[in-house]
């Protein structure tokens, strides 16, 4: 793979002379590493939900779509379409602007925020030092894509959904930062490679964070599912109260922009998950063990492919939450326990204490 | 004091919600019940009320002897009989019309019916493209009788100990 790309560097700069040559490489690197992450996610989108309706149909007892082609394997494809298809309408008296630029406000910061996301320690666009303060900054912005649609649409039912969502993600959000925080703390590093290097060890899974930051990586989880506005948190769009919240008004492509939105986030918080509590691409295996010990972009993705797996099976198993009660729940439970995780981890990093047995397995480093 | 505990610990671990998880997480793998419906269908009682046939009888004379004892059960007024007499003057019926988009299916008229003329099938799987389309006229309900005689007869045949 070195090999091949400094092959390729060496030819751009031999075809393009040594003045265009490094500055259109540096382009094209850039571009295809875009590209290289870009897609999977979009192509994850348009996959998870046939997995989604599939897992849901099989709690619920039935089987799923299974009528586009086989398996049901074209079922994304020709939803696809159809939303491609579909007539957009920009209701009476909505901002025409700002209706048609919130599904973008939404949709890019999900995007961008996979620039500092590492799938394996080379496959990353950007490796920044501080990726995880980009992560919480490009999370906090996903609010205002539905605060605009929501406002922009000029109906009641969008405008008090996008309300609950705001009120709902800046509260959860505080317990994920917290949370974070405390992986951080662990780790001593805000870099995402550098967060899952400090896991790797000879115990192999129990060098993971998980396990002394337990409760912390439970709320992250639990308050990922409530950012995304997802079951049983999903207050937001309530379809028996408010219709679909923010989005009673869309249709068509600017719909689906927000649907890209949504499950890009939700990955996006697995990934997290992943890689602050789980060791990312590390494997469960001592490294003692050969092939099964070794560190693979495979672990990472049947990690995530377990953590999206519970984000269905919360949604198959739990009623919507009350909107006081997600309100109690974020502020009254989740907050204390983090800080008080904060000052247990604190204690734990401390100098006597962690050179001492179980904690020197992951903070004697 | 020790429930007070016992309920804190419970709320921490999380324990209700992980069995709820384990509820569903069971039914994952459970037999799965949707019935694939073109190459699948539910088993059906021949008793079952669906699109309705004029009967014949074996020497191919229409049975429906015009009687509008039907006409007069029907609950939802969706039957409409003309009858007249004919040369060898026996009466039959001249229009025999079944609205079909005011029909309930209730399966009065096969009751009442003296010689079993009218029965209801057991053919679900029928539609009109129009309001139209729906208005069942004799030829159509004789033509539906005469294509699923044989079906109808045994039906009736494996209803007949019951009645």
């Amino acid at each position: 793979m070195d090999a091949l790309i400094q092959t390729l560097n060496a030819q751009f700069i031999a075809t393009l002379g040594s003045e265009v040559g490094p500055t259109a490489w540096y382009l094209a690197k850039t571009v295809t590493m875009i590209l290289m992450v870009m897609l999977p996610v979009i192509f994850f989108v348009l996959y998870f939900q046939l997995v989604e309706r599939w897992v849901l149909g099989w709690i619920q007892v039935r089987r799923g779509p299974n009528r586009v082609g086989p398996f049901g394997l074209l079922q994304p494809i020709a939803d696809a379409i159809k939303l491609l298809l579909k007539e957009q309408i920009v209701p009476t008296g909505a901002n025409k602007l700002l209706f048609l630029i919130a599904p973008a406000v939404a949709v890019a910061p999900a995007m961008a925020v996979w620039a500092v996301i590492p799938f394996s320690p080379t496959w990353v666009v950007s490796a920044a030092d501080a990726g995880i303060l980009v992560v919480l900054a490009m999370t906090s912005m996903g609010v205002y894509g539905v605060l605009l649609a929501g406002w922009a649409s000029n109906s009641k039912y969008a405008f008090i959904g996008a309300m609950r969502s705001a009120a709902q993600v800046v509260s959860y959000e505080i317990a994920m930062g917290f949370a974070i925080v405390g992986g951080l703390m662990a780790a001593q590093s805000l870099n995402l490679t550098e967060i899952v290097a400090k896991q790797s060890g000879a115990y192999g899974l129990f060098e993971w964070f998980f396990i002394p930051l337990f409760p912390l990586f439970v709320i992250q989880f639990i308050a990922g599912v409530a950012e995304t506005n997802r079951h049983p948190f999903d207050v937001a769009e309530g379809e028996s109260e408010i219709v679909a919240g923010p989005l009673v008004e869309y249709s068509g492509m600017t719909w689906s922009l927000f649907f890209l939105a949504e499950y890009a986030n939700m990955l996006l918080v697995a990934v997290i998950s992943a890689l602050l509590f789980l060791g990312g691409w590390l494997s469960p295996f001592p490294a003692s063990w050969g092939i099964l010990g070794e560190a693979s972009i495979l672990w990472f993705f049947s990690k995530l492919a377990v953590l999206m797996f519970i984000f269905l099976w919360i949604r198959a198993s739990f009623p919507r939450y009350r909107y006081d009660q997600i309100m109690r729940l974020g502020w009254k439970v989740f907050i204390p326990i983090t800080i008080v995780w904060i000052v247990v981890t604190g204690v734990m990093l401390m100098e006597p204490i962690r050179n001492i047995a179980p904690f020197s397995i992951w903070f004697g480093k | 004091m020790w429930d007070r505990a016992k309920d804190i610990a419970n709320t921490f671990l999380l324990t209700e919600l992980l069995q709820g998880l384990r509820l569903t997480g069971r039914h994952l793998f459970e037999r799965k019940i949707t019935v694939q419906f073109p190459e699948e269908k539910t088993p059906q009682s021949p008793r079952f009320r669906g699109l309705h046939a004029l009967r014949r009888y074996a020497n191919g004379e229409e049975r429906c002897i015009g009687c509008k004892l039907c006409e007069a059960v029907c609950p939802a007024l969706a039957i409409t009989i003309e009858t007249e007499q004919r040369a060898d003057n026996t009466r039959r019926t001249t229009r025999y019309d079944i609205d079909l988009t005011k029909c309930i299916f209730c399966g009065f008229c096969e009751e009442s019916c003296p010689v079993d003329s009218i029965v209801e099938t057991h053919l679900l799987e029928y539609h009109g493209e129009q309001r139209g389309d729906l208005y069942y006229t004799k030829p159509m309900l004789l033509a539906i009788g005469d294509k699923y005689e044989a079906e109808i007869a045994s039906r009736r045949a494996d209803d007949a100990k019951y009645r």
